[in-house]
């Protein structure tokens, strides 16, 4: 089958989770349009390493996984803390540096 | 079709499916489950592009950890907390929409225009198996990014401990201090040497928010948690009402959604 067909799914993922972060207000609903941009790389990532024919995609991928997980546990704490302060996940209340 | 092409057209527009889901669903929760259903899709498109190692990755962290983390989260915060409709910046969605389709075509052009080289198989792909294959690169030529990696998830672990730990408002009594305030009371005072008074358990009731009845009948506070007293009155002032602990009168103590109310409130 034409590996292009994956590369074209994830760009159209990838699109999806773009208009997401844009147009969303839930602060969780943004980082979970972020997720699915990262799981959207990484199939092209998948899929590039299958058309070249090394590995290195897959441990690329690999490694994107790890980063996207720190990440959503650092993120998720600083959501908490926001809506701690201020009762609120919406990302247009955030908008001073302090409270 | 072969059947790795008959894989990918059943599961491909699963996986836009969810994550349209994602991006149109008002509440958090549906926006979570719909993107679980675009991963565990993803999961199976690795599988069949001869990733398998990936694919059970997928589903353990991704669908497994990262999504339970997201779903606790939305606990947390508040499951009935969904968007407003109201555009901070006008016509921001049309924009972002217009802006999302150009990225998309853009995309999807250069990518149908590029020409990608034919796909291998998995044998030629990684020809001692695929766990064994990513072992060998991830120990050897990716060992430095490997061993960095392990520095990262420290870090993360210990920032999101420090930045949700919360300070206590009082300090910790200790045991001791609380042993001598029941036993050496200062105001001599040695009713409460056996404990504080369980909470009531009736025949019809059996509540922990139920408060223990005095010989006169009526309840006592000190039986009651100072937590559940805390919720029952911010409950009554959301409903306006201010009823009373129960007394003993049998048909106010029926009422058992009571003290379950309060703590849904919560």
């Amino acid at each position: 089958m034409n590996a292009s067909n994956y590369v074209v799914l994830s760009a159209v993922l990838f699109s999806i989770g773009a208009v997401g972060v844009l147009i969303r207000r839930n602060a969780l609903v943004v980082f979970m349009c972020v997720e699915l941009m990262l799981n959207a790389s990484n199939l092209a990532f998948v899929t590039f390493a299958r058309t070249t024919g090394t590995l290195d995609g897959q441990v690329t991928a690999f490694f994107v996984m790890v980063v996207a997980a720190a990440e959503v546990v650092v993120g998720l704490a600083i959501i908490m803390m926001i809506y701690r302060s201020r009762r609120s996940a919406s990302v247009d209340d955030a908008s001073l540096l302090k409270l | 079709m072969s059947g790795e092409a008959w894989t990918f057209w059943i599961v491909a527009p699963l996986t836009v499916l969810g994550g349209l889901g994602l991006v149109m669903s008002r509440k958090a929760v549906h926006s979570a489950l719909w993107l679980a259903v675009t991963m565990i899709g993803l999961a199976v498109l690795y599988i069949a592009q001869d990733a398998p190692f990936l694919g059970v990755v997928q589903v353990i962290v991704y669908t497994g950890a990262v999504m339970m983390l997201f779903l606790f989260v939305i606990m947390l915060v508040g499951v009935d907390a969904s968007d407003s409709l109201v555009e901070t910046l006008r016509g921001q969605r049309v924009a972002a929409l217009l802006a999302g389709s150009g990225l998309a075509v853009v995309l999807v052009t250069a990518v149908t225009r590029s020409i990608l080289g034919a796909p291998v198989d998995g044998a030629t792909l990684a020809p001692v198996g695929n766990v064994e294959g990513l072992a060998d690169l991830i120990f050897s030529d990716y060992l430095f990014a490997f061993e960095v990696t392990s520095a990262l998830l420290i870090t993360a672990a210990v920032g999101a401990l420090v930045l949700t730990l919360q300070p206590r408002a009082a300090r910790r009594r200790s045991q001791r201090e609380l042993a001598a305030e029941r036993f050496r009371p200062e105001d001599g005072d040695f009713s409460m040497a056996a404990g504080l008074p369980t909470p009531g358990v009736l025949a019809r009731h059996n509540a922990v928010g139920t408060p223990a009845l005095l010989p006169d009948g009526t309840p006592s506070e000190l039986s009651y948690s100072r937590v559940l007293q805390a919720r029952q009155s911010l409950a009554e002032a959301a409903d306006g009402v201010d009823e009373p602990l129960p007394t003993d009168e049998g048909e106010e103590l029926t009422s058992d959604e009571r003290p379950a109310d309060g703590g849904e409130r919560e």
